[in-house]
């Protein structure tokens, strides 16, 4: 299979700009600024099936499309790096490994919808990878492929790297674009989209760092290329993250469309211990977990749509059938209450209640309406919220209580206290 | 009041945006690698500096969570809770850290050397359970593991 985003990770000093160099780097950036006119950036990558990769799975192409060239106020392109999502660790594996990779796509991106300045929001834990960006950004910038007139054209740009500081809800791309501002992290209103009123109150494109990541290889073989290498409507590989019960958790580059079972027995190297297969979270901890029967689903947005869960960040959480779901439900609905920002009151209260009630179901001491009442809470903050963050709550917590309802009636059943 | 030394560094910060206020995350990141925390008193200083309402920079002092109002130990366990660490022992590992240091998360040993956080997902999960030691991450840890980190460090 072809490497597209990893192809440069196991090279001594990956992250160096002669090493990028060395193997056709920002051959694909000289490509864009010298022989593509911005439209015709925009039409290959629309052409490739890129789809966002932090999560939603947006058609790329038809995100910068977006961008109101007639607008005179200056545009900015903002890099989703918060990666914090549970179960996703790709955009990581990126900055530390080839971050060169990542400023070539940011560069072809800023041609694309004419901006000059572009922001890469980091994760500020990810201390190790805003310091590799920085240094590779000062390389760049020193040998003429950031800052003013780039390789000799007239196109300028500057890329500056911004540390988040500890807030989940900050990879909602308005909640980052506030946090970016200097506000706490409360997510915006839509409309105005960002793409007509982002950062600063100008039109803005918010793509996460494995999107851009793609950019650069597809410039330099063709849309149709990538698109030939995923599945139909979402071209190209991608980074799956694997962790939880398996024998080689890690991160894994496969086409769009490789099966379920296949990333995690063939790739991830199955569940240890000779357990068997209880449960799997596809999509990072948002994604309604899917049971044991049902792995065969391809990894892709449509598919995994098809079947009622997401395929989100591509992070791959397995359980073992010594997982009890009560208890994964629990830990779920604990992280969904610790990071609500509290904006809105369905999901602030909303989440909470719904780990209290969790808490009591698995600890003991939970009654028959407790568990009655759990999906009235759960279906209530979902559509009833600024973001998608209350709708995750909903699709999340809630499959595990669809999924392994007996599990949650035999904790009634029990009244075991397990404080 | 900030020192000249970390003016200069917060005036190099706040000149890559195209709104001063904008730089707050950073210089409040700044602030606190010199001074252990971010007290009040450096919330007024940071008000003033970028010019916006002290209440805005509390605000965001206590929204996002890598922000301290009170100092740390010098060893600063952020154990990660989240359900790829929790899957593989990271109750456990959370629990035998309170047992070896006898403190609660969001505690400091009176000495001052360690302190504890629970925390959700750092964005390393192929490391479960891990956990972050100030700025390092640490993985695939084991009792034996936090054992060793505790006795160097004490």
């Amino acid at each position: 299979m072809e490497k597209v985003l990893t192809r440069n990770f196991g090279l001594e000093n990956s992250h160096r700009l002669a090493t990028y160099l060395k193997n056709k780097g920002y051959e694909a950036a000289r490509k864009a600024l010298t022989q593509m006119t911005p439209a015709q950036v925009i039409e290959e990558i629309k052409k490739s099936n890129l789809r966002g990769l932090g999560g939603a799975g947006f058609p790329t192409g038809m995100k910068w499309g977006f961008i109101p060239q007639a607008n005179p106020k200056p545009k900015y392109l903002v890099v989703n790096g918060d990666e914090g999502e549970p179960g996703t660790f790709k955009d990581k594996y990126i900055f530390e490994r080839d971050p060169h990779a990542l400023l070539e796509g940011i560069i072809v991106t800023c041609y694309a919808i004419a901006s000059h300045k572009a922001y890469v929001y980091v994760r500020g834990e990810y201390v190790k990878s805003m310091q590799t960006l920085q240094a590779a950004i000062d390389e760049a910038n020193s040998s003429g492929y950031l800052g003013k007139g780039i390789m000799g054209t007239t196109f300028d740009l500057d890329v500056v790297v911004h540390p988040g500081a500890g807030a989940y809800i900050c990879g909602e791309e308005t909640a980052l674009l506030e946090s970016l501002e200097g506000k706490k992290g409360f997510p915006r209103l839509r409309p105005p989209f960002p793409a007509v009123v982002g950062l600063f109150g100008c039109p803005t494109v918010i793509n996460n760092v494995e999107t851009l990541a793609c950019v650069g290889p597809i410039i330099a073989n063709g849309g149709g290329w990538f698109a030939k290498l995923g599945s139909p409507k979402n071209g190209g590989n991608r980074l799956f993250c694997v962790s939880g019960h398996v024998n080689k958790p890690g991160v894994y580059e496969l086409p769009n469309g490789t099966t379920l079972r296949a990333i995690i027995y063939e790739h991830a190297g199955g569940v240890p211990n000779g357990r068997k297969l209880k449960a799997v979270i596809p999509g990072g901890i948002s994604a309604p977990v899917l049971t044991a029967d049902e792995i065969d689903v391809k990894m892709d947005f449509d598919s995994l749509k098809s079947i009622g869960s997401m395929a989100g960040s591509g992070g791959i959480i397995v359980m073992d059938d010594t997982t009890d779901m009560v208890w994964a439900a629990m830990v779920a609905a604990r992280f969904f209450a610790h990071e609500s920002c509290g904006q809105c009151s369905p999901c602030r209260e909303g989440s909470g209640w719904v780990y209290n009630n969790l808490k009591k179901l698995y600890h003991g001491g939970a009654r028959p309406h407790d568990l009655a009442n759990l999906p009235g809470i759960i279906g209530n903050i979902g559509g009833n919220t600024i973001c998608a963050f209350g709708d995750a709550v909903t699709m999340s917590v809630g499959s595990y209580v669809l999924k392994f309802r007996e599990e949650f009636e035999n904790k009634i059943k029990e009244r075991v206290c397990r404080i | 009041m900030f020192t000249t030394e970390l003016l200069r560094q917060l005036d190099k910060i706040t000149g890559q945006y195209e709104q001063k206020q904008a730089a707050l995350l950073p210089v409040l990141h700044a602030v606190q690698e010199k001074e252990g925390l971010i007290s009040p008193e450096s919330e007024q200083d940071v008000s003033r500096y970028l010019g916006v309402p002290v209440v805005h920079v509390h605000e965001a002092v206590s929204f996002y969570h890598l922000f301290h109002q009170t100092k740390k130990g010098k060893c600063h366990f952020s154990v990660c809770q989240t359900t790829s660490c929790a899957l593989l022992g990271g109750e456990d590992i959370i629990g035998h850290i309170k047992d070896r240091l006898g403190i609660k998360p969001g505690e400091t040993t009176p000495d001052g050397k360690f302190s504890l956080s629970v925390v959700e997902c750092l964005g390393a999960c192929e490391l479960a359970p891990m956990m972050q030691c100030n700025k390092e991450y640490r993985g695939f840890l084991n009792k034996k593991k936090i054992n060793e980190l505790i006795d160097q460090n004490k």
